[in-house]
């Protein structure tokens, strides 16, 4: 196994340790509780109240766009780790710190713009 | 057998797993949940093959946000359980047996030249790489992708928001 995949070995222990729980703990409360089943235990369950009406209903598309925000942040959150692993080494390579800060500066600041704009379109207003 | 090797198939039998449960699973949920047990170990094969950003975009992106958006569709589309299958056509079934004998030649054809005991090289999909990349090299199309990452924030934003007018 070369060098560089050894340092997954934890990850990889806690993959498997994480699996091996939740496996062990579904078996055996399969094997050794009791099943009593009653109307009430075979109910949806909604936070202890009786359930009311039906789950499977029209969700709001506000939903969705929130979601489709999210996955445009959510890409935008992970190329700014690459950046902030070599910040310091390329800072110093390049012997231009706010060249590198500037950089990424540009492309957040160009985001922003949108949050902005998502924001004054009232996206985030769920009276409305 | 190398642990590695053990590991390779361990993962390829997750990612191929979770691939055919998407297909065989009726309930559109637990799809998206099989999906996800396929990009798990997707990602696992990226980190083997030395591709760390890949492997921790699948995780956050693909894993995270797109499958919430797939299972929002599915709560969107409002698909009931116990909806009844869509016809099918016998000879498609006939149909595809054969087609997946020619992909899979075909697939044999593309990988048979290549040297079995070629390692990846182990530096290039680093995060220190990729970031090193992104902030030199590939500096204008970086900055491009935020201009796009724009683009689709409106274009959500007046797909979803059409109904209203």
């Amino acid at each position: 196994m070369s060098n560089d995949l050894q340092n997954y070995i934890p990850l990889l222990m806690s993959f498997g340790l994480a699996s091996l729980i939740a496996t062990t703990l579904l078996i055996t409360s399969r094997l050794l509780g009791p099943r009593i089943q009653t109307r009430e235990k075979l109910m949806p369950y909604e936070c202890g109240n009786d359930p009311v009406g039906n789950a499977r209903d029209r969700f709001s598309v506000k939903f969705y766009l929130v979601c489709l925000l999210f996955i445009l942040f959510d890409i935008e959150a992970i190329i700014l780790i690459p950046w902030a692993v070599v910040y310091r080494a390329l800072a110093e390579e390049l012997g231009n710190k706010l060249f590198v800060y500037a950089e990424m500066m540009i492309f957040v600041a160009t985001l922003f713009v949108g949050y902005i704009y998502v924001w004054k379109k009232g996206v985030f207003d769920w009276s409305k | 057998m190398t642990f590695q090797q053990l590991l390779f198939i361990g993962f390829a039998a997750l990612v191929l797993g979770g691939g055919i449960a998407v297909v065989l699973l009726r309930n559109p949920l637990y799809g998206a949940f099989a999906l996800i047990t396929s990009f798990v170990g997707l990602s696992a094969l990226y980190v083997m093959m030395g591709a760390q950003f890949i492997g921790a975009a699948q995780i956050v992106v693909y894993a995270g946000a797109i499958m919430m958006l797939f299972v929002f569709v599915i709560m969107l589309l409002n698909v009931r359980a116990d909806e009844e299958r869509p016809p099918r056509h016998r000879f498609l079934v006939w149909l595809a047996a054969p087609l997946a004998l020619l992909l899979s030649a075909g697939l044999w054809l593309a990988v048979a030249g290549v040297q079995g005991d070629r390692a990846p090289s182990g530096e290039a999909g680093t995060v220190e790489r990729v970031g090193k990349n992104l902030m030199t090299r590939y500096l204008l199309p970086f900055e491009l992708t935020s201009v796009l990452i724009l683009l689709a924030v409106v274009g959500a934003l007046h797909l979803a928001k059409r109904e209203k007018e």
